[in-house]
């Protein structure tokens, strides 16, 4: 399954009900996303948005299809050979002392941080491929986990290459 | 030249070409109508009775003749009204402009009276759609709404002008009329691949669709087909766009399809499908569609390759180039084996045709009514029709001299789309216009014949009236055990009366004469005349392939 994974990314203009209509489209067609970013970009008219997803080379195809026919899509492209891919993750755990020093361990290995903290929980930043994100949760679950949140992936390709001059 | 949003509006469309447009006033378009009212010598509104016969109409007139339909609603209720027809073009690949007033820009958000988003509405049922916030946008918003809607795989486009920027005031600049966007040609490596492909097969069958159909493609396809040796069939979309006087083609194929034209798609090796989609009405189980076939498809838009069929050779681009390309590159072939198993097909075919002739229970049948049409209808008359049982009877019999003489509802199936349909189809080519009707579909968009009476629109309702939904009834009685829940009409309604009272003419038809008599003298009188024509309840459409199934389970008689 892991194979199936793959990260889109797509140049859109920069207006309102853009996201919109790109989601829109996603439900009509009844694709199933992991996870989804936008921001802004180095240009002012695009915004990028990254999409992370599952699915066989139809799948992909047809999505990448759908999206180059929506008047606000600038481009649209897979970002191949394990493309650089971040994701941050706030993760706020009970602070009891007897797990104190193992919570913070696993910090300094992660190298996150711990951003907030008061005698009953603590805040950490977290920061890595999505699956250095999975691997701290998995360490956190014991410690009692309150609530976390994920930004979904960022992702960019390696070297000189610009997705909007490809 | 200073202007308000509404004449900018409106001399937007008369630079852009357009010379009907099909509407209903209100509250938020009151500018726009005063526009029209002003420049009423150089475009004319037509009037319909529902904002949907309006939307239909822009459909009707686009189908006839290729060109952009526009039609005018105000907000919220008058905007919904055009969904349906909005819908009905975005299935069928019809290029139209719909044009919707709203509240001004201070009110918006604010359910104000009449205020709906009529483009979040509209998104997933329009190729693209505007909210024109400034006047400064508001003529190259239309320009480039004209563009999107004729470029490429064609399609309805939304303009949504809120109140204040009908009112407002701005430069207005006439401009020429915008060109289609080019769509790019294909790389000569696969336009050789597809001509070694078809060199290859014995078996070849062109399959056409709606896309060669807005292409005019209908003679080169013809002329290809006797060079390589192919049969032709369409798929619904495709009717009347390949002359019938060939014996390469087989009609229809599909669902309701010929049984010909559905056994050689399922036999051939070969097929080029030119603007197709493959849709689940024409393939039936797609895992067993086409098992004994290479697939060529030719398409401009990349999403249809390998969208509901998986083909061998994908070609997205400009389908007219590539098709003369192909065409270039083949070698003659008479596959004569071919041609043999075509005839025998057909001749097969005739045979069933005559069992279901020999099942009839009463003295009209469907088959008899459209061979009168046949005979008596005049030259280059257009074809609209409703959804249900009449409307693949008049796939299945009709005759059409020459393209675009077909009006109907394909991919949305939209019963009460004809009426509108035929009087938009009217407008733009003044062809004589027949409407092909069921009592279920009739019902739904009647007062259309308002408008017909109004605007002196001569089209001759046929209304094959057998007292129940015929085609979801034949489909309890298929597959439901014949339990006829809620399909059983038994109106009281008296169609010929209901006519005179729209200011139509009317008669009742029970036999053969009976209908042919009235047809003729409809056709004579020059005026909407409506015949209600009865025919049997249990009439069935044959041959059928039930719902996804496959070639093997065709049903073509019952006994």
């Amino acid at each position: 399954m892991e194979s199936n994974k793959f990260v889109l990314a797509v140049y859109v203009d920069n207006k309102a009900g853009v996201l919109t209509r790109v989601t829109a489209m996603f439900t009509r067609r009844g694709f199933n996303i992991d996870a989804l970013t936008v921001g802004e970009t180095e240009c002012p008219e695009y915004s990028r948005i990254t999409i992370s997803m599952q699915g066989d080379k139809y799948v992909r195809e047809q999505l990448i299809n759908q999206l180059k026919k929506l008047y606000v899509v600038k481009k649209v492209e897979v970002l191949e050979d394990e493309p650089i891919k971040r994701e941050l993750m706030l993760i706020k755990v009970k602070n009891e002392s007897k797990n104190r020093s193992d919570i913070m361990t696993a910090v300094d290995v992660f190298r996150a941080s711990v951003i907030d903290y008061s005698p009953e929980a603590m805040c950490i930043e977290v920061t890595g491929n999505p699956s250095k994100i999975d691997a701290f949760i998995k360490l956190m679950q014991p410690f009692g986990i309150l609530e976390m949140c994920r930004t979904g992936i960022v992702a960019l390709d390696r070297g000189t290459v610009t997705l909007l001059n490809k | 030249m200073k202007l308000t949003g509404a004449q900018i509006l409106i001399k937007t469309l008369i630079e852009q070409g357009v010379t009907d447009v099909f509407g209903y006033p209100g509250g938020q378009v009151i500018n726009i109508y005063d526009a029209l009212y002003e420049y009423r010598d150089e475009i004319n509104h037509v009037l319909t009775a529902h904002e949907q016969g309006a939307a239909h109409a822009a459909d009707g007139y686009s189908r006839a003749t290729g060109k952009v339909g526009v039609c005018i609603a105000t907000s919220g209720p008058g905007a919904t009204n055009l969904v349906t027809g909005i819908a009905t073009a975005m299935l069928d690949s019809i290029p139209m402009v719909a044009i919707t007033g709203n509240v001004p820009n201070s009110l918006i958000g604010k359910d104000s009276f009449q205020e709906i988003d009529i483009t979040g509405v509209t998104l997933p049922i329009t190729k693209h759609n505007y909210f024109v916030s400034k006047i400064e946008d508001l003529a190259d918003t239309l320009r480039e709404a004209f563009r999107i809607a004729k470029s490429g795989r064609p399609g309805p486009v939304l303009v949504d002008i809120p109140k204040d920027v009908q009112v407002g005031k701005y430069d207005y600049e006439p401009q020429p009329v915008v060109e289609k966007t080019p769509v790019p040609k294909v790389k000569e490596c696969l336009i050789d691949e597809a001509a070694k492909l078809i060199n290859e097969a014995k078996k070849p069958y062109i399959y056409v669709g709606g896309g060669a159909a807005g292409l005019g493609m209908g003679k080169d396809i013809v002329e290809f087909a006797e060079k390589i040796g192919a049969a032709i069939g369409c798929s619904f979309m495709g009717l009347s766009s390949v002359p019938q006087d060939n014996e390469r083609f087989l009609g229809m194929q599909g669902m309701h399809g010929h049984y010909a034209s559905s056994m050689a798609q399922d036999q051939a090796d070969l097929i080029l499908a030119v603007g197709v989609r493959f849709s689940d009405r024409a393939t039936g189980n797609v895992s067993k569609f086409a098992k004994n076939s290479k697939i060529i498809q030719l398409d401009p838009d990349s999403a249809e390759v390998n969208k509901n069929v998986r083909v061998d050779l994908g070609l997205v681009g400009d389908v007219e180039d590539s098709f003369k390309r192909i065409a270039k590159k083949c070698d003659k072939k008479d596959n004569i084996d071919w041609l043999m198993q075509i005839r025998k097909l057909k001749e097969e075919e005739l045979g069933f045709e005559a069992e279901i002739a020999a099942a009839a229970k009463v003295p009209l049948t469907p088959k008899q009514v459209f061979d009168i049409i046949n005979e008596l209808k005049p030259a280059a008359t257009i074809t609209a029709t409703d959804v249900g049982q009449h409307q693949m009877w008049a796939a299945q019999y009709s005759t059409f001299d020459r393209p675009r003489r077909i009006v109907s509802s394909g991919g949305l199936g939209t019963m009460g789309f004809g009426l509108g349909a035929a009087i938009g189809a009217y407008v733009a080519t003044k062809d004589p216009v027949i409407l092909i009707t069921g009592d279920g579909s009739f019902g739904m968009n009647l007062n259309e014949l308002a408008t017909a009476v109004t605007y002196k629109i001569p089209v001759v309702i046929v209304l094959m009236n057998n007292g129940v939904l015929g085609m979801v009834r034949q489909w309890q009685t298929l597959f439901f055990g014949k339990r006829y829940s809620n399909t059983i009409l038994n109106r009281k309604t008296d169609f010929v009366k209901l006519a005179e009272s729209f200011g139509a003419d009317g008669y009742l038809a029970e036999t053969q004469i009976e209908f042919k008599h009235a047809f003729e003298k409809a056709l004579k009188a020059g005026k909407p005349t409506v015949i209600d024509v009865r025919i049997d309840k249990d009439e069935l459409v044959l041959p059928m392939l039930p719902p996804g199934g496959a070639i093997a389970d065709m049903i073509t008689n019952i006994k």
